[in-house]
């Protein structure tokens, strides 16, 4: 009976110490259903429209340099 | 090809942009989620260090020969770097109110370094513009760019490793070795740093070139 109690209480235990591996809170949801992949595309979007706005800036420049030339 | 640093720079945010937000992290309590700001908060001052030791080659060229030419290069780099400062500090701002729970603190030795440094630059261009004599503005800003060179590595790299910081890799000498990254992390963190001290790079001759275009029109 003492050795049974014992094994659940060890079972019990374990429970707890499942329960702390776990550690602290991320935002695991957001990659789990991939809706992160959609913020990811968004940011990478608007950085390659900076891009394209500073090479079209560059290409305006190199007109004015051979224009003043 | 003059433009592949251009495209590395490109590509190298891009991978970051991307992998940042999708690779795995280490869970660490209050930092949670926010530890993936190390791959674009830090970067960014990465730059600005960057740009502002350009402006500071510059500054010195200027000294010995061709100051008119260097001096505006310099200024430049300084006005990039300065660029990269005021995002840097409202990440960093923004970034703290979440994690150490205030948008500012005095107790931070290296936010105050920041903040006298962006106060020491804003001196720099005030100072540029207030001679009116261009080789007598070239002259006593580069003599005052390097002193501001000095000053804001004292505040940034020096003063903050003397005492207690909330900065991790502050207080002792450590490096890299104290910040909470493991090999993945570095995987992203690193090429971030590169890709983004290349894109400053960029934006710092786009400037130069339109520098150049104000002077041959004025002239």
């Amino acid at each position: 009976m003492i050795k049974k109690i014992t094994i659940l209480l060890f079972l019990f235990l374990s429970l707890f110490a499942g329960a702390q591996t776990a550690g602290p809170e991320m935002a695991d949801a957001l990659r789990e259903n991939g809706k992160i992949n959609v913020v990811i595309s968004v940011i990478a979007i608007i950085f390659i429209c900076i891009v394209v706005f500073l090479v079209v800036i560059e290409r305006k420049i190199k007109k004015l340099e051979n224009k003043i030339k | 090809m003059k433009n592949w640093y251009k495209i590395l720079s490109v590509l190298l945010i891009l991978y970051t942009l991307i992998f940042g937000l999708s690779s795995a992290v280490p869970r660490l309590d209050i930092l949670n989620e926010t530890i993936r700001n190390v791959y674009y908060h830090v970067p960014i001052w990465f730059a600005m260090l960057f740009m502002m030791t350009v402006s500071l080659i510059y500054s010195i060229k200027s000294l010995s020969a061709n100051f008119l030419a260097n001096d505006s290069k310099a200024y430049n780099a300084a006005v990039i770097g300065f660029f990269f400062s005021i995002p840097g500090i409202l990440t960093g701002s923004l970034w703290a109110k979440y994690t150490w729970g205030t948008w500012w603190t005095f107790q931070d030795p290296k936010l105050n370094g920041v903040a006298i440094s962006i106060l020491i630059y804003m001196a720099y261009f005030i100072l540029r513009s207030s001679v009116e004599d261009e080789q007598k503005r070239a002259r006593i800003s580069a003599v005052y760019n390097v002193f501001a060179f000095v000053m804001m590595n004292v505040f940034i790299m020096i003063l903050p490793r003397l005492t207690d910081s909330l900065h991790p890799g502050n207080g002792g000498n450590p490096a890299f070795a104290k910040y909470d990254m493991n090999s993945d992390m570095r995987m992203v963190f690193y090429p971030a740093v590169i890709g983004w001290i290349l894109f400053s790079f960029w934006l710092f001759e786009i400037k130069n070139r339109i520098s150049v275009l104000k002077n041959k029109l004025n002239d």
